[in-house]
């Protein structure tokens, strides 16, 4: 089934129809659906440096113009780091490990502990927007939580081109 | 002189072999050629599909009726109202070929009792014949707590055994050291309650008088416990009658072909959707909860179990090109001294369930995406135990909050791929569980464990909040009941059911509110209750800026004067515990003994009638930045009671007007301009990452963490060396820096000696997944 791309868009924007939700739910993959969505996503960013892969909402694996290498980058421009690298290392991070801060998003005896889990918030350092959230206990490493294959992803799964990488 | 010759005799099997020759015939082709059985072409299928569907169609109709019809002879709520049961049909080498809707964790469980009694020899002795009815709740051996009772009956065709058919139920009691059906008092299996190892109860489809006098004085909730075993007998029945009509129908060959392709059928199914789905790489994630043992109000038998500990699970998913996958759970905490152990196969059975909401949603459920999945999870860890003793009654403590990580990998991959109508940030601590028993209304021995917790919030998705009071991710098409049914099975009166604020994850799609309900002890006698979820942990993350869900606390009340109060006309407690930073409650009640805090894992405490009790069932976790949620929606959220309203401002940014007849509106300006300052505050608040390393680095080195994180990090090293040599090199530690659990200032039972049931004699256990 394939969809146009009005009502991708629908679904990125997140007021996409019940009819073509269930359809979408129910019914074998679009396999286009990953161009579409990224011409949607392109359209919405403010620079033209391609996007490669999403990784959040306002997170991309994006191939920089300038000299080609493909680069993690928020949706404010914030270049973190490689693509296969981690790129919560490189961002800003408050620590949530008292009851007056948990309760700043959770009522009291709502909120978890946090002598037992504390909430770790990473920041775009340009602006402001929150782009994870981990709650682990204390002394948690920050975990690298996606490594994608894309070159076996686009030549092998979807058989497009895999842009340039420098 | 005693001479040992080898006598071939017939087996059972269709066509002669024994069920341990069928079965070995079957590994070896599938290990050997990566296609289950060796089909590596599927002949039925490939020649007559419309034969194979149509197979299909009717044997999955069926199995579905089966459970709808037999589920009405119960009388639990847990069945009847809750559907806590499940059918499933089997080849003769016990790989499940279809399921019913239920409780589907249990096509993999049921499937291991097969396997254990085809492994351990049960075609000579006990002997399984034609008509013979098993039981099995054997939690060593993989089913997933005690109280999942299987009814398991062969099918023969001509003489010859052509497969089974499983039934369960989750029985309200089982007999253990606490009543319910998920006690917590108990630190070993000995405390579980009644346990049955695939033993043969009755034959020519009658039940042995024996095991019916046995058994039923084994449990507290006799007249349940029977008439869940008729429902069960009665599906495992009507599906073996489906079974002959159908050979009857289309014939033999066709079905035996069928039995054996639909397996290979799901596991190709399988890898082509994870091709279709999601993306090749490697996706990490982890899960925790929380056992605060060290509490007085947890009375457990053993000084060693009276400890506070956390469990823990990371895990890497590994996706491969050519669509096989693995799941790696290096790392995972030692089992423990409670009763939320699990064995290797609910736990991957488990996942299934999962995988059924998202990456497999058809109908053909089966033990073929089993077949297609390389688990690893380590001997010893909490979810492949290497000793005998280990307890299980509620598996699911650890088994949901470890999973909930699961939905977070898979959903970048989803999120990546442009399937966001897939994304599901995770899924809910399934808690609390009301339980406890004593004499009930009628004046009978009772147990009572609430199933309300079959409708808690679902995680959020990328493009819409996650639904609330509505789900639970063991049972696909949970309930939460209605309040009349649970007031005749439980003495306790509703003083009201209200949706839980603030308890879905925030974020640009906040996740689904649980629920809660006020219960009053009415008409019991001699009665307990207890608490069952997590507390000090929310279980889940939230995914790509969304926050997790809030954790759980507990509410009782005793000696409350409501007779009295209730007389004078006065105000009592009723609704919900709406604000529990502002309790309203503790005035109506001034003279009442209350608990009111974070301890939300008790042990039987002493309730009598006008007592209160406070059942609050958990949320689900956010998406996205919760800045980015559209104002109204916040608005929406505080008018319909899922969000105190403060936090529309401390978390969402918003600031509400008052829009008449006491509803809420939005400032649009001044939510703009809160919202800037909000994330000025963010990076004035935040430093770089490389600087919170190097001050959490000191900690580390000075070992400023509770015990109960440096014991579940050093359990988790002495399991997983590479988790270690992971740590260790992320924080950059010297080599003297140790951390050993025989250091620790609390006792650490069971880490140097353990005794698997593998050790007992003339045990064969099945392995499922790697070590």
């Amino acid at each position: 089934m394939a969809y146009t791309k009005t009502k991708i868009k629908d679904l990125v924007d997140g007021k996409i129809d019940r009819d073509t939700l269930h359809t979408m739910l129910s019914t074998p993959k679009d396999k286009e659906r990953f161009q579409i969505y990224l011409e949607i996503l392109q359209e919405q960013v403010e620079w033209d440096d391609p996007i490669i892969l999403p990784l959040g909402p306002k997170l991309y694996i994006v191939q920089r113009k300038s000299d080609r290498k493909w680069m993690i980058r928020s949706q404010a421009g914030y270049d973190f780091c490689p693509w296969n690298e981690n790129w919560k290392l490189h961002a800003r991070i408050r620590v949530r490990n008292t009851a007056a801060q948990m309760e700043e998003l959770y009522p009291r005896l709502m909120a978890p502990s946090p002598d037992w889990q504390v909430i770790r918030e990473y920041f775009c350092p340009i602006s402001g927007d929150l782009l994870d959230v981990e709650a682990p206990t204390p002394w948690y490493p920050v975990i690298h939580d996606f490594e994608p294959d894309i070159d076996t992803f686009y030549k092998d799964w979807l058989g497009l081109a895999v842009p340039e990488r420098a | 002189m005693n001479m040992q010759t080898s006598v071939k005799t017939r087996g059972i099997v269709r066509g002669g072999e024994t069920l341990k020759e069928h079965r070995d015939r079957l590994m070896e082709a599938t290990k050997r050629t990566k296609h289950y059985a060796g089909l590596s072409k599927m002949a039925l299928r490939d020649a007559e599909p419309i034969k194979y569907n149509k197979l299909f169609s009717r044997l999955r109709a069926g199995v579905v009726d089966a459970r709808e019809t037999a589920k009405k002879i119960a009388a639990s709520p847990i069945v009847e109202q809750e559907g806590e049961l499940c059918f499933t049909l089997y080849n003769a080498a016990g790989d499940s070929i279809l399921t019913s809707t239920g409780i589907i964790i249990h096509v993999g469980t049921m499937g291991a009792a097969i396997k254990y009694m085809i492994e351990n020899g049960w075609e000579e002795n006990p002997g399984i014949r034609d008509g013979d009815i098993f039981c099995n709740n054997d939690s060593l051996i993989g089913n997933v707590h005690p109280c999942d009772i299987h009814t398991i009956v062969p099918i023969f065709h001509e003489g010859e055994l052509i497969g089974w058919v499983g039934g369960v139920t989750h029985v309200i009691d089982t007999g253990s050291v606490g009543p319910g059906s998920m006690s917590t008092g108990q630190v070993q299996r000995f405390g579980d309650g009644y346990s049955i190892t695939c033993r043969k109860i009755g034959e020519n489809d009658t039940l042995f008088r024996d095991w019916l006098h046995e058994s039923q004085r084994m449990v507290r909730t006799t007249r349940y416990w029977m008439l869940d075993e008729r429902t069960r007998v009665a599906g495992c029945h009507m599906i073996r009658d489906l079974v002959k009509e159908v050979i009857a129908d289309e014939g033999i060959e066709s079905y035996w072909k069928f039995a054996y392709e639909s397996v290979e059928h799901g596991r190709v199914g399988l890898q082509a959707r994870i091709k279709a789905m999601t993306i090749p790489g490697k996706y990490r994630q982890v899960g925790f909860v929380d056992v605060p043992y060290a509490h007085e109000d947890v009375r457990v038998p053993s000084d060693f179990a009276k400890v506070d500990t956390i469990m823990h699970t990371p895990s890497e998913i590994t996706i491969r090109g050519d669509g096989t996958w693995r799941l790696d759970f290096e790392g995972s905490s030692r089992w423990g001294w409670h009763t939320y152990n699990a064995h290797q196969v609910s736990f991957t059975s488990g996942i299934w369930v999962m995988m059924t909401q998202s990456l497999i949603p058809t109908e053909m459920i089966n033990d073929g995406a089993a077949y297609g999945t390389e688990f690893r999870l380590p001997k010893g860890t909490w979810m492949n135990p290497d000793d005998r003793r280990v307890a299980f009654s509620y598996s699911w403590h650890f088994l949901v909050s470890s999973w909930t990580a699961l939905w977070r990998g898979l959903s970048r991959a989803y999120f990546g791929r442009g399937y966001l109508e897939e994304v599901n940030a995770g899924n809910a601590n399934t808690s609390n569980w009301l339980q406890g028993g004593g004499f009930n209304q009628y004046d009978e021995i009772h147990a009572v464990n609430s199933f309300e917790c079959a409708a808690n919030g679902v995680g959020a998705s990328a493009h819409m909040d996650g639904i609330s009071h509505a789900a639970a991710v063991w049972n696909p098409e949970g309930d939460m009941g209605d309040m009349e049914i649970w007031e005749l099975a439980e003495p306790l009166v509703y003083l009201g059911r209200q949706i839980k604020a603030s308890s879905g994850g925030a974020g640009k799609y906040r996740g689904g509110c649980g629920f809660e309900s006020l219960r009053m002890v009415w008409n019991a006698k001699d009665w307990t209750m207890f608490f069952m979820g997590n507390g000090h942990i929310s279980s889940d993350w939230g995914l790509m800026g969304g926050y997790p869900a809030a954790s759980g606390y507990r509410f009782e009340a005793h000696d409350t004067r409501l007779k009295e109060i209730i007389a004078e006309g006065g105000a009592i407690p009723c609704g919900g515990d709406t604000d529990p930073e502002n309790p309203t409650w503790e005035a109506m009640l001034p003279d009442a003994r209350i608990k009111r805090d974070k301890q939300a894992i008790t042990t039987e405490a002493m309730f009598k009638d006008y007592d209160l009790y406070l059942n609050y069932m958990r949320g689900g976790p956010g998406f996205g930045d919760p800045l980015d949620r559209e104002p109204q929606k916040v608005a929406d959220d505080v008018n319909g009671g899922y969000l105190l309203p403060r936090f529309a401002d401390s978390v969402y940014g918003v600031v509400l007007t008052d829009a008449g007849d006491g509803m809420k509106g939005v400032d649009v300006a001044a939510t703009e301009a809160r919202r800037r300052a909000i994330r000025r505050a963010r990076l004035e608040e935040s430093v770089p990452v490389s600087d919170w390393m190097a001050s959490e680095r000191e900690k580390i080195l000075n070992k400023e963490a509770g015990v109960h994180v440096q014991q579940m990090f050093a359990a988790s090293f002495k399991l997983g060396p590479r988790f270690e040599q992971d740590f260790r090199a992320f924080w950059n530690l010297p080599a003297e820096w140790k951390l050993m659990e025989a250091d620790l200032p609390i006792p650490s039972y069971g880490r140097e000696y353990s005794m698997d049931i593998s050790e007992l004699p003339d045990v064969k256990t099945v392995q499922f997944v790697e070590e």
